[in-house]
């Protein structure tokens, strides 16, 4: 990097070098990893961290989509398209189609962030995935920053926070018993603004949603929904068309837009840098329940 | 509150390099004062955190925004006003980005220390300045040497409370380096502050114009980490073998891993324990492209000249500078299950880089009490939080260095093989 410094590498270098790192320790040691793959911008950097991990080899792992049934066109054009490029083994397991065998119950609010949580274990029990990554980062969100690299799971997929292993070093404890299994976090230790350095570093495409685009939305509570099939105008509300762009893509429901002129991964970085309101803070209306939202949801076994 | 002086620069951020610290402090040192500090100069607390954490101190009836609530995580912690376990935080500046492993203050110390420290470049310890040096403080200082963090800051916090009195601080640097000149003690930085006002915390502060040392955060800004790792010493313990089952890309075979210490070259001569078989470097790859030179922490592909048969657990090293293949360990060991002790016969598995192996506990020399540092030699087990020197005796030989020489290839694991927790971390002290 400079001539005083040669043997320095940059804080993404070494990023990128640890979750590599993390992707081949699980590979080495389980025998059914899989890779959570929403189309969001977090499992989309942790699918390329993948492929570097084993190249020239291909990812040796499938990717798993949890379909909520409320999903963004764009998004799930963009999941088609890399899994036909990388050649990947794609398995999809759907929200609707637990709803229709009754495994899991619609809630009123006709969300479904909170019922993926059973869909979720019961694929990884069908599969018997004994790994399962994951592009969950500590800085998103208070519960997660106690989250471990390697976090272990029960055989019910729960979360237990005063249970969870110590890690030194670089070596992490997968050992689990049948039905037991590892959720693997790769990205623990990058930040948002990390996630877009690398998205413009390594020229990653994205679905169109995260760039600045023209959009008929609603506002509620200060958030920009989309008025589309799963968000309607209710009395008395007006839609308009703001220009915005997605932080985050989750549940198309519950996911808001913010305003954003930001067109380009470039712009996108600067205003990440500048903003002032926490991505989830921003665009999640599941997290604004109550302040142990994610804590609860993480205990039943929540990504 | 101050006025936020710094904030990441997005243009600057890809040349920034990467610092991990590790705090540590009781409760009412101002440990989560002084970090929500940081993280608010840094512009790192969002509107929405912020606010949160106002509506929070409104309803305890706090008389001020109460920064240690940002950091307070878990429900159960704020409803015991406690804190379980390392919590991580993230901030940067347009030089470095910090990742901050935090670990609370009260009984379990020890073992979120260990495991904060062990992969730190540098320890952040508070004292109260009304207090002075406190048994903790000593505590801190003594496992920060132990895991080896190359650099220790020491904050005499609450300087504001005895009227930045010069004397008050000097009192306890010096006390504070003659016992750090004890132990093998790191590059010490000893600095005034007040983390509740956010005095010499982003900028020196004007009411200590006796002390002339940096801010917290040009020192931790400034900091020369790069000499810290070992480049001398070639270690790259094989992780993963990579073989292409393709059509397009035959007779591929690579050994992936991340390199430990030293540095590697094309070219190179290099040994494989623990078969001892030799071979020079092929090339060194990347998802990228071949690379010239690979160095810590480079994840990377090395490749060989010969076809020599090498799996997970092996190490690349050179010749005439390989580590030890050894079956006796002496090792400090921290012990870290509540659930039973470690006792002489006791069997666990062992994680040693990329190597697993089984190993018996053969002796027990003796228990450190880590306040007075007196050994006990008569202690027959370690329980949760002791640390002891340990003999071991491994099923296969672990390829590796004294823990003072190599971070990496000188730390353990052990593992209950019953229920597989993690309960016990290892320094190797001697290996042969």
């Amino acid at each position: 990097m400079s001539q005083t410094k040669p043997y320095r590498v940059s804080h993404l270098d070494a990023l990128e070098a640890e979750s590599i790192f993390i992707m081949r320790e699980v590979m080495a040691e389980f025998e059914r990893p899989a890779l959570l793959f929403s189309g969001g911008k977090d499992s989309i950097v942790m699918l390329r961290l993948a492929e570097k991990a084993f190249a020239p080899a291909r990812v040796p792992f499938p990717v798993m989509h949890i379909d909520t049934g409320h999903n963004f066109a764009e998004v799930l054009e963009y999941r088609d398209s890399r899994v036909a490029t990388l050649g990947l083994n794609l398995v999809v397991a759907s929200v609707q189609e637990a709803i229709d065998t009754g495994l899991v119950r619609e809630l009123p609010d006709g969300t479904r962030n909170r019922i993926q949580t059973p869909v979720l274990l019961a694929a990884q029990e069908k599969y018997r995935f004994d790994a399962l990554f994951g592009g969950a980062r500590r800085d998103e969100e208070k519960a997660r920053a106690k989250e471990r690299m390697f976090s272990f799971r029960d055989e019910f997929g729960q979360w237990d926070p005063k249970n969870q292993r110590p890690e030194l070093w670089a070596l992490y404890n997968g050992r689990h018993h049948p039905g037991e299994s590892i959720r693997v976090f790769p990205l623990s230790n990058w930040t948002e603004l990390d996630v877009w350095h690398y998205i413009a570093k390594e020229n990653i495409p994205l679905p169109s949603i995260y760039y600045a685009h023209d959009r008929e939305v609603v506002e509620r509570n200060g958030m920009f929904y989309a008025v589309n099939e799963f968000i309607r105008l209710r009395d008395g509300e007006t839609s308009e068309v703001r220009r915005v762009r997605y932080r985050t893509v989750g549940d198309a429901s519950q996911t808001a837009a913010v305003l954003s002129e930001a067109d380009t991964v470039e712009k996108v970085i600067d205003e990440v840098a500048a903003t002032r309101i926490t991505e989830r803070g921003a665009t999640r209306g599941d997290d604004k329940v109550s302040e142990a939202a994610m804590e609860d949801r993480k205990r039943e076994g929540y990504f | 509150m101050s006025q936020a002086v710094l904030e990441p620069d997005a243009a600057a951020s890809r040349g920034m390099d990467l610092l991990r610290f590790a705090t540590a402090g009781s409760v009412d040192d101002g440990k989560s004062t002084l970090i929500g500090r940081l993280l608010y100069d840094t512009k790192t607390i969002f509107e929405d955190q912020l606010e949160a954490v106002e509506s929070a101190s409104a309803s305890r009836g706090d008389e001020y925004t109460n920064l240690a609530l940002l950091t307070d995580g878990l429900r159960a912690e704020r409803e015991q006003g406690i804190t379980i376990d390392v919590a991580y935080r993230y901030f940067a500046t347009p030089r470095r980005k910090f990742i901050i492993a935090d670990t609370p203050g009260h009984i379990q110390y020890t073992r979120n220390m260990v495991t904060g420290a062990s992969t730190a470049d540098l320890a952040l310890i508070l004292v109260d300045a009304r207090k002075g040096l406190v048994e903790q403080s000593r505590r801190h200082a003594f496992l920060t040497s132990l895991l080896r963090v190359p650099h220790l800051v020491l904050c005499v916090n609450k300087m504001d409370l005895v009227d930045w009195d010069q004397k008050v601080f000097e009192r306890i640097a010096d006390e504070f380096t003659s016992f750090a000149a004890k132990l093998d003690a790191p590059d010490l930085t000893i600095i005034p502050i007040s983390a509740l006002n956010g005095d010499n915390i982003a900028s020196r502060s004007e009411n200590s114009p006796w002390y002339e040392g940096p801010s917290l955060l040009h020192h931790l800004e400034h900091v020369h980490i790069a000499s810290d790792r070992n480049l001398v010493d070639v270690r790259f313990p094989v992780q993963y073998v990579i073989r292409p089952q393709s059509t397009t890309v035959t007779d591929y075979r690579g050994y992936a891993g991340q390199v430990a210490s030293g540095i590697l070259k094309p070219g190179d001569d290099v040994m494989v324990l623990p078969s001892g078989l030799t071979s020079t470097i092929a090339a060194i790859e990347t998802a990228d492209g071949p690379v010239d030179e690979a160095f810590p922490p480079m994840s990377v592909t090395v490749r060989l000249n010969d076809e020599i048969d090498i799996s997970r657990g092996d190490m690349i090293c050179r010749p005439h500078n390989a580590p030890a293949a050894a079956q006796d360990i002496e090792a400090m060991i921290c012990w870290m299950d509540e659930t039973a002790p470690l006792r002489v016969g006791g069997k666990y598995a062992i994680k040693h880089t990329t190597r697993s192996a089984r190993a018996v506990v053969r002796g027990l020399q003796y228990r450190l009490d880590v306040n007075t540092l007196h050994r006990d030699e008569s202690a027959g087990e370690l329980s949760l939080n002791e640390i002891g020197r340990v003999k071991l005796r491994t099923t296969v030989p672990l390829l590796a260095d004294e823990y003072r020489r190599n971070r990496t290839t000188g730390g353990f694991i052990l593992i209950d093989e019953g229920t597989h927790r993690t309960v016990g971390a290892g320094i190797i002290i001697e290996a042969r």
